[in-house]
């Protein structure tokens, strides 16, 4: 088990938002963390590597509870993070919003280099000089994966990469996805779009209000129409 | 033509040391957003053990290593500071940032007379840089073309630091997004102290090159501030670049100005501050910030007028210290009136600050503004007391008509540096102005006509007027206006959407304030019978933001509380110790870090925690922090 998350509970100030999220993630595995605006997917994200700091309970990572490690060390323990509103540095060029990801080489995980990532996405290749604030959303949603890639993590979350991008732009998503799961890199992505997350995942939880209300793979939440469209919109 | 020439060379050597210590400001703010106030404290600092180092070591390489050691040893005191206090006030508003630091400046302000005594202290000539070039005639002195060569240098090396560096690509998108830095693995601690080890050296750096310029001393810290502060308000906080050409141009128009204003060349530095903020307001190379944070105001108990039974206590409170003169000597009566006069101040500036969310750090001009009023009335024109009573105040309405109108234009920390600029540019002006204001002499004799010259008298008038003066304050608060200023503190966009004019509440309420200010400094010039520019100085505007905060920042009327608490205290405390600034800026940095609700705040806690058991989750996150 690559994470192991049980127990989780987040507040915002005086506000309850997560209640008992428990979901668990697999060697290589991709799987989808499904609901609606607001349902708390972002949120545990966020709590997982402790952006959020009011939270209680076990996020077991690599067979050690990381709970009460502080954001960074969480990251640099392998468990990589891309945010939901891609938070490029605006200022930045493309090269170095990649430098400020990097760190050293992991011995049990796919080793990005810029080259590879650049294969990976042509586009952030033919504009390394280009300051962050100056590319189309799509181009900032590679970037935000391939600055975390430099890091060299076992595991990432992704946080709605599919998030008002074009079509075109959607697809290179999917390929760029499941070029990183056969590379070996664990997955967690969060979703509102079913057929996105169809395209990649292995298994999906389902999240709404706080709570985890499915887990499965996605065979068996195609069985369970009256679940998808209870928690989902499609 | 060789003299001007000879004029600009020297306000460009001038620039050197502004430069660095501004830069250094800049690259603090840059990533921890805390504007540090202690930037002074280190420059001087600096310039210290800089002269204890160069005049321990001989020769060329010990005045150099002196220089570059002196700004080690410095820097590596800074990241104490980091790691000791700063680190516990990132979260805090910038208000109780601005106050730690300056807690800080206070400390080491008696701390180096302690070391160094109180002496001006005169450092070793740079070697090989001891002559003067001759230019047609005019001397130019070999060392100020060494600084003129220097700063461009240093920013070529910053420069290279923050492009072509791991370390400086890591600061620079820290600039931006301080908490996506760390969600790349990045441990924004060592990040942070590494930076603010960069700032000081760099402040220090610009002290420890002055000693063979100018001599040290232990007023050096509020001298530099104030200018790095005028550099940074034109250059745009945050930018090298900015601090570099803004540096230049202070320090030519200070160069100049003496030609044009010998007596207060500083005006034209103000002027020049003024039509940047118009044009600008984020500084020739700054950028616009976002949304200022919020300023106290995240108030867990909601404001509410008092209720009859709280409105009797007061009343009886003050027909108790009404009833002072029955038993108390003619001291104590002096002391009350004093008490009575900063209850006031405190109160104007608390309704600045805490309705308004407008920290002022200048709010002493105003008091002292209205100070003076009195006295060029009672003294020059021969007025009757109430008559300068009146109308001495208006000078303080129109200090902060003026001043108000450009710093409304800011907010946040930009607010407080340039409310502290113009307090020290009027300051400035009362202690050159020789001629109007009496310079240091003051203006003395501006005696109490006979009905109110006995102390209890004196007492009851101060006493009468403080009291008038808070519930016209507390009325204010309570009225459609005062609402319309708390909705703009806020939420300054939401209240645009109603269709309040925020900059036009703002500035209002700055008036108000200063006019209120002003007239505790009226009496204040009654009272001691004299005017001096201290008034109008920075420490008084310090204790102003000290009672506040003291009696509570998120509470109606705290001030009233802080003020009689600090004044009695402080009284005590200089007759007790010669160290005074030591232990109140210790008490300072304590307070910021351990009791930032202050005595009223902590108060109305308990208060309602008796109340409400149940809300205790709530009560327990009492801590003041700004949500990011």
């Amino acid at each position: 088990m690559k994470l192991q998350v049980a127990d989780l509970n987040s507040f915002y100030g005086p506000a309850h938002i997560l209640f008992d999220i428990a979901l668990e993630v697999g060697e290589g595995e991709v799987v989808a963390l499904l609901g609606r605006n607001g349902a708390g997917k972002s949120t545990t994200f966020r709590s997982i590597v402790g952006l959020v700091e009011n939270r209680s309970g076990r996020i077991v990572f690599e067979g050690r509870d990381v709970s009460a490690q502080p954001t960074h060390a969480i990251v640099r323990g392998g468990l990589g993070y891309v945010p939901e509103e891609r938070r490029i540095f605006t200022d930045l060029t493309v090269d170095e919003n990649l430098e400020v990801g990097r760190q050293p080489k992991r011995p049990n995980a796919p080793y990005w280099t810029r080259e590879k990532l650049f294969t990976l996405f042509p586009n952030l290749g033919e504009m390394r000089n280009r300051p962050g604030g100056r590319m189309s959303g799509g181009e900032q949603q590679m970037l935000t994966i391939a600055r975390t890639l430099m890091g060299n993590p076992l595991l990432v979350l992704l946080d709605e990469p599919s998030e008002g991008l074009s079509p075109k732009i959607v697809e290179q998503m999917v390929e760029a996805i499941l070029a990183m799961k056969r590379e070996g890199v664990s997955i967690v992505v969060s979703e509102q779009n079913l057929h996105f997350a169809r395209l990649i995942s292995d298994r999906a939880y389902i999240i709404e209000r706080g709570k985890i209300c499915f887990g499965g793979t996605m065979a068996e939440l195609d069985a369970r129409p009256d679940i998808r469209d209870a928690h989902l919109s499609l | 033509m060789a003299f001007y020439f000879v004029q600009f060379l020297t306000g460009l050597a001038s620039a050197a040391s502004l430069f660095l210590v501004a830069s250094g400001l800049s690259i603090i703010f840059g990533v921890t957003r805390i504007v540090n106030f202690a930037h002074g404290a280190f420059y001087m600092l600096g310039a210290y053990m800089a002269f204890t180092l160069t005049e321990r070591f001989s020769g060329a390489l010990g005045f150099w290593g002196g220089i570059v050691a002196a700004a080690l040893v410095v820097a590596a005191i800074g990241v104490l500071v980091e790691m000791v206090l700063l680190r516990r006030i990132y979260h805090a508003p910038e208000l109780f940032q601005l106050l730690a630091t300056f807690g800080l400046t206070l400390m080491v302000q008696d701390i180096v007379v302690l070391i160094w005594g109180p002496d001006d202290l005169l450092g070793r000539r740079a070697p090989s840089f001891r002559g003067a070039v001759d230019f047609f005639g005019q001397n130019i002195p070999s060392y100020d073309l060494f600084l003129i060569a220097l700063s461009p240098v240093v920013l070529g090396v910053l420069w290279l630091l923050f492009q072509r560096t791991r370390w400086g690509v890591l600061v620079r998108a820290a600039t931006q997004d301080r908490d996506m830095v760390a969600a790349l693995g990045v441990n924004q601690k060592w990040l942070f102290t590494s930076v603010f080890a960069l700032g000081v050296f760099l402040a220090a750096l610009g002290g420890a090159l002055q000693i063979p310029r100018d001599a040290v001393h232990h007023a050096l810290d509020l001298r530099i501030i104030v200018e790095v502060f005028v550099v940074v308000v034109i250059g745009g906080l945050g930018s090298i670049i900015g601090a570099f050409v803004a540096a230049v141009l202070v320090s030519e128009l200070n160069a100049f100005g003496i030609l044009i204003f010998p007596k207060i060349s500083i005006i034209l530095v103000f002027l020049v501050m003024a039509v940047v903020l118009i044009v600008r307001p984020w500084g020739l190379f700054g950028k616009p910030e976002a949304a200022a944070r919020r300023t106290p105001g995240l108030t867990v108990n909601p404001w509410r007028p008092l209720t009859s039974g709280e409105r009797l206590m007061s009343l009886g409170a003050l027909v108790l210290a009404a009833m002072l003169p029955l038993f108390a000597g003619n001291y104590a009566l002096t002391v009350g009136s004093e008490i009575a006069i900063y209850v006031i101040f405190a109160a104007s500036l608390h309704f600045l600050m805490s309705v308004g969310g407008l920290a002022s750090f200048g709010h002493a001009a105003y008091f002292g503004l209205g100070a003076y009023g009195v006295a060029f009335l009672a003294k020059a024109a021969g007025l009757p007391m109430i008559v300068s009573l009146l109308l001495g105040p208006l000078l303080g309405l129109l200090g902060a008509a003026v001043f108000g109108f450009f710093a409304v234009q800011l907010s946040g920390v930009y607010f407080a540096m340039l409310t502290l600029a113009f307090a020290q540019i009027v300051w400035s002006i009362a202690f050159q102005w020789v001629t109007v204001t009496g310079g240091d002499n003051g203006i003395l004799g501006v005696w109490p006509d006979k009905w109110a010259s006995s102390p209890a008298s004196f007492y009851w008038l101060s006493l009468a007027v403080a009291a008038l003066a808070v519930a016209v304050l507390r009325v204010i608060v309570f009225s459609p206006f005062g609402f319309a200023l708390r909705a703009t503190r806020d939420s300054p966009l939401r209240s645009e959407a109603i269709g309040i004019n925020g900059k036009r509440v703002q500035w209002t309420a700055f008036v108000i304030s200063g006019t209120v200010a002003g007239i505790g400094g009226a009496l204040f010039a009654y009272l001691k019978g004299s005017v001096f520019p201290d008034s109008l100085g920075i420490s008084l505007s310090v204790d102003a933001l000290v009672m506040v905060l003291l009696g509570g920042v998120e509470t109606v009327s705290g001030a009233i509380i802080g003020a009689i608490v600090f004044k009695a205290a402080n009284i005590w405390l200089v007759s007790q110790t010669d160290l005074s600034k030591l232990v109140l800026g210790g008490f300072i940095v304590l307070m910021v870090v351990a009791f930032p609700k202050g005595i009223v705040g902590t108060l109305e806690t308990i208060r309602n925690r008796w109340r409400s058991p149940e809300k205790k989750s709530a009560l327990a996150m009492s801590r003041i922090e700004t949500a990011e």
